[in-house]
């Protein structure tokens, strides 16, 4: 589904020039939850950015489908954008729009006719459980509600990748876990494949199948989340894992009853 | 003479709104498509296109560091081609909105920028054009901010039109230094202050008001 090929991509800073991504190579199944692990600044925002093109990279090929998105131009890209959808930490949601304007947006500019749109936004809006909020501003939702919008948002041209870009970063526990239950239940509904990248374990442990490590823009590990759990071989995994399991030992050490 | 005054006073006010209105109306026209350009077209927009902007900054800048005055007779020439004659209303008119025009292109600029990249990011992301993301994202994102912005530059544009009221524009500046100033007519210039202070007050306040109600209706809970 997602086939990623040497790719390699350089910024140039005031202070030189930064190797954001070193030869990367992935493989993505149609249908499943893939997560891609790293600490701020391994390169992983950069990474899910170019799987859409909004970043280019240096080298490499990237493919989705049968679009080769390394090789498409201007309007070829915008095209296959409309079946990548993507959420964001911030949500990103239009302030000036509803709920429903919202979601309608990707639509209207892919050209659907009004009854269509109607029709789709809430199907879709029945599926991120938020009919009711149909008229309400982004500025009036709780960040849960508004992370519901954006995958709601992104799911509307029913694309065949959805990119997770720290999605739950600036969520509590709770709605974290309710986002990931709903897209689990996406993953499911619509066999859609879904790419998330993030700095928090948790979120890899409970709902992908298979993830790579990235640390400072290699991938430095890489296979099935379960058996990378239980054997992890690259620093940052095993850094991870101890940094989650020293707050867990102090959270019980505490009398807390954890999540 | 209480009728004279009335009859100055209206006539003053109907030729400075009618500038007013006018110039603003192609000052607009010629100011947000610039201030759109200005934003797209920097480092980091979303159509950027550096020397454009560089050059486009510039003329922006020349034209603004002109007192109005001197750029009023500036643009004289170009007043008589466009229009046909350097006196009255229309000459003005020209001048005016073509000074302004920076003004509002710089007002609308600040506006677009304060629009978090985020979104437009997002937009991007679901394969909206350049176009669609100007229309339906950042014009529609930032319109308070640019309601506060276009309500200074009407402002900015009375204050204008008070100065070309000097090289014989019409209207109430030239009211007050031709009846006020120049033949001791205390009572119009005191009649042209207090009706310019009335316009103002009354564009700020809308302008507020209309700001206020879309922030409003973005912020309500039900």
């Amino acid at each position: 589904m997602i086939n990623v090929e040497n790719v390699s991509k350089t910024f140039n800073t005031p202070n030189g020039k930064v190797e954001v991504l070193k030869n990367i190579n992935l493989k993505i199944d149609q249908g499943d939850i893939f997560g891609i692990i790293g600490f701020s600044g391994a390169g992983k925002s950069t990474l899910i950015r170019c799987l859409n093109g909004l970043e280019k990279p240096d080298t490499g090929n990237i493919t989705i489908g049968e679009n080769e998105i390394t090789k498409l131009n201007r309007r070829e890209l915008r095209n296959a954008r409309k079946k990548i959808g993507m959420i964001f930490q911030q949500f990103n949601l239009f302030d000036s729009k509803t709920v429903y304007e919202n979601i309608a947006f990707p639509l209207e500019i892919s050209g659907y006719k009004k009854d269509k749109i109607k029709e789709r936004v809430e199907e879709i809006l029945d599926l991120v459980e938020l009919s009711e909020k149909k008229d309400s501003y982004p500025l009036q939702l709780s960040g849960g509600q508004k992370q519901r919008v954006g995958i709601a948002r992104a799911l509307a041209n029913e694309p065949d990748v959805l990119l997770s870009d720290e999605a739950t970063s600036a969520l509590d526990p709770q709605t974290t876990f309710s986002i990931l239950e709903l897209l689990k239940n996406i993953n499911k509904k619509l066999n859609l494949t879904i790419v998330i990248i993030t700095h928090e374990l948790d979120v890899l442990r409970y709902c992908t199948n298979n993830m790579v490590v990235l640390e400072e823009g290699y991938i430095v590990e890489t296979g099935d989340t379960e058996s990378l759990f239980l054997n992890p071989n690259s620093v940052t995994l095993k850094k991870f894992i101890k940094i989650t399991e020293g707050f867990q030992k102090k959270r019980n050490f505490a009398g807390g009853e954890g999540i | 003479m209480s009728s004279d005054l009335v009859k100055l006073l209206l006539t003053g006010t109907e030729e400075t709104l009618y500038m007013v209105l006018i110039s603003a109306i192609i000052a607009f026209c010629l100011g947000v498509p610039i201030g759109v350009l200005l934003v797209i077209s920097d480092k980091g927009g979303i159509f950027p296109l550096l020397k454009v902007n560089k050059i486009v900054g510039f003329i922006i800048n020349v034209i603004r560091s002109m007192p109005e005055m001197i750029l009023i007779i500036i643009l004289l020439p170009l007043a008589k081609f466009i229009v046909g004659t350097t006196l009255g209303a229309n000459a003005a008119i020209v001048s005016i909105s073509i000074g302004s025009a920076p003004f509002i292109a710089r007002i609308i600029e600040n506006s677009l920028k304060e629009v978090e990249f985020g979104k437009i990011e997002a937009a991007e992301s679901m394969g909206a054009t350049t176009f669609e993301i100007i229309k339906r994202v950042l014009l529609p994102e930032a319109l308070p901010s640019i309601v506060r912005g276009i309500t200074i530059a009407i402002i900015g544009i009375i204050g204008f039109t008070a100065i070309a009221g000097a090289i014989g524009a019409g209207g109430l500046g030239s009211l007050a230094i031709r009846f006020g100033y120049q033949r001791f007519r205390t009572d119009v210039l005191i009649g042209t202050v207090v009706i310019l202070i009335v316009i103002v007050q009354s564009i700020q306040l809308l302008g507020d008001f209309i700001a206020k109600v879309i922030n409003k209706r973005r912020f309500k809970f039900e």
